[in-house]
């Protein structure tokens, strides 16, 4: 008697909860499916082209980028009703030199309406000091400092005039997970409730983000290149966390 | 001496082996009187394929950038795998690096790994050899391209891992199984304190044992002689190597570097990070008489450790029975 009177009760708000969203439309209940999402990297609003494009930073000192790659890691999705869906071994690493890269797919997502997403800019703290690791965190990908062990969770590298390092050189290669100079960033962004990502079976959704190469040097303190243009960890790589931290990605629109 | 649950699963797997029947199973052995390691092969089943193949690859100098440096270079076994006579490693073309090379034993129980601890884990440590200009001088996509094309390591990597797939994750792994069983724990100390029969110490030994017991086992604690920390012991009022911040980035741990053990220490001359000392009547002098006040020097040692004549023979007599022959000479480590 009483374990039938707690499963109407667990019972009851399942019916409320799938009566409401029956009106949207059907979400069938255990089924998993596929999203993608890709990342179109820019510098201020233009796109960004390695090598030959000279952009501004926020202090109006010219650069241009020859390198720019990141990883994106522990992508995390949520419901409207706060339950929150963590894709288990989600390790990316985007490279802006291979367009292969800068779409990523993530597969076995259970369906759903999902109002918000956050990953982290860089990789978990475990990952760094953990064994010998293989595929986007594997050591060949030059993401993986060897004598400091753990990840350069952004690496740009380019040149600009006022850059007083030897060949006018930019190196901003920004990791290091332990305080006081722990850089391990979270990024996290509200989907439109009006058109939330929407897993189905049979339908693959993409999300569409605008990367800020730009956002390094600027938010929370403007950088000149002439007093910081290399940083292995260290202060200077919090100073250039805390920038990219809001700055680097934005969502832009969603293809259900 | 007890073995872990590896010797276990390996029997368990032995079947799907080929396995020769003369040949020594490889089992990682803890000794009785050490604690539980922290690297346990619960993610990298030790096998005979495997660690065969880590040894060839520990010894394999062709990975270097001109073919001259192997692991074994710097970390010679005769030397309880550190390097007989060099103050620093001598990397490829000649190049002298900046420290002395650490002996390799007892890696299974480390939490860092080098002189400033930069490394955290003992799967990636040869990566900074690897690619350090004055080590190795390469990077692992050369090493991976090199083993994919070289026989008979598509085939070495078939039997240790099931396939002919050759990557960074599985070179280290493999490496690690040779590395981490390497165990030094059958010197006369360890039998001693073991309570094995027919040994025990000199008078000399124990009056060592005592006084090393009284002035040295706050940093060189056992069973390992060191507590893993990081701390100056004064060598110079300022050091020319900033050690540990360079790792940390603070100042505190300027010139600071991880104790190092002391076992096997008749045979890993020369001493300190630098390699400034050939003989352990210069460390020991250097407690005596010669600690400078450094900026971060270690306050245990603001006034030395006072030790006369008698007292350091007695306790170089002590630091010999830290050496492990068993270990040194044994074949299954050795170059073959």
């Amino acid at each position: 008697m009483k374990l039938s009177q707690y499963f109407l009760a667990l019972l009851c708000p399942i019916i409320l909860l799938s009566s409401c969203k029956k009106s949207t439309d059907e979400v069938a209940a255990d089924t998993k499916s596929t999203f993608s999402i890709e990342f179109e990297n820019q510098v201020n609003g233009s796109p960004l082209v390695l090598n030959t494009t000279t952009y501004k930073n926020a202090k109006g000192e010219d650069f241009k980028i020859n390198v720019f790659k990141y990883y994106v890691s522990n992508i995390k999705l949520s419901k409207a009703d706060g339950t929150t869906y963590l894709i288990p071994e989600s390790y990316f690493l985007i490279d802006a030199s291979k367009a292969e890269l800068t779409n990523i797919t993530l597969k076995d997502v259970p369906t759903g309406n999902y109002t918000k997403i956050e990953y982290t800019i860089g990789v978990d703290y475990a990952r760094n000091f953990a064994g010998a690791q293989t595929g986007a965190l594997d050591p060949i990908n030059g993401m993986f400092w060897t004598w400091n062990s753990g990840y350069i969770f952004v690496k740009l590298e380019g040149t600009s005039p006022q850059s007083l390092a030897p060949g006018n050189t930019l190196t901003f290669h920004i990791g290091g997970v332990t305080d006081p100079n722990n850089t391990i960033r979270t990024f996290a962004t509200e989907i439109n409730a009006a058109n939330p990502l929407r897993i189905r079976t049979d339908g693959k959704p993409n999300m569409h983000f605008i990367v800020n190469a730009a956002a390094l040097f600027t938010g929370k303190t403007d950088v000149s290149f002439a007093t910081l243009n290399m940083t292995m960890g260290g202060a200077n790589s919090v100073i250039v966390a805390n920038n990219y931290a809001n700055g680097l990605f934005r969502l832009d629109h969603i293809h259900n | 001496m007890l073995f872990l649950s590896i010797a276990l699963m390996y029997a368990c797997s032995k079947n799907e082996d080929e396995v020769t029947p003369e040949e020594k199973k490889i089992t990682f052995s803890v000794p009785a009187n050490f604690p539980t390691p922290v690297y346990n092969f619960e993610d990298n089943k030790l096998s005979n394929a495997g660690f065969a193949l880590g040894k060839k690859l520990f010894y394999e100098a062709r990975l270097s950038a001109d073919k001259s440096v192997s692991c074994g270079s710097c970390h010679q076994q005769f030397a309880a795998f550190t390097q007989l006579d060099h103050k620093v490693s001598h990397g490829v073309n000649n190049c002298q690096g900046k420290r002395n090379t650490p002996p390799l034993f007892n890696l299974a129980w480390q939490k860092a790994f080098f002189w400033d601890g930069g490394v955290k884990n003992i799967e990636t440590s040869p990566l900074n050899a690897i690619t350090d200009a004055c080590e190795m001088g390469t990077d692992i996509q050369t090493i991976v391209a090199f083993l994919k094309n070289t026989a008979p390591y598509p085939d070495l990597f078939k039997q240790a891992f099931g396939s002919t797939e050759i990557n960074s994750q599985l070179i280290l792994k493999s490496i690690s199984q040779f590395t981490a069983v390497l165990v030094s724990g059958n010197s006369k100390y360890d039998k001693v304190m073991r309570k094995e029969s027919g040994v025990s110490f000199t008078s000399a030994e124990l009056a060592g044992y005592n006084l090393f017991k009284e002035k040295c086992t706050s940093c060189h604690a056992e069973p390992f002689f060191t507590d893993f920390s990081y701390r100056s012991n004064g060598l110079d009022l300022v050091s020319t190597d900033e050690g540990r911040s360079h790792i940390t980035g603070v100042a505190s741990d300027f010139g600071k570097f991880r104790v190092p053990t002391l076992r096997n220490i008749e045979y890993t001359s020369p001493y300190m990070h630098d390699g400034r000392f050939y003989s352990l009547d210069e460390v020991l002098e250097h407690y005596n008489s010669g600690v400078k006040a450094s900026a971060n020097l270690d306050v245990q040692l603001k006034n030395g450790i006072l030790l006369n004549t008698t007292e350091k023979e007695q306790i170089k007599a002590f630091l010999k029975t830290l050496t492990d022959n068993e270990f040194i000479k044994n074949t299954l480590y050795s170059e073959s």
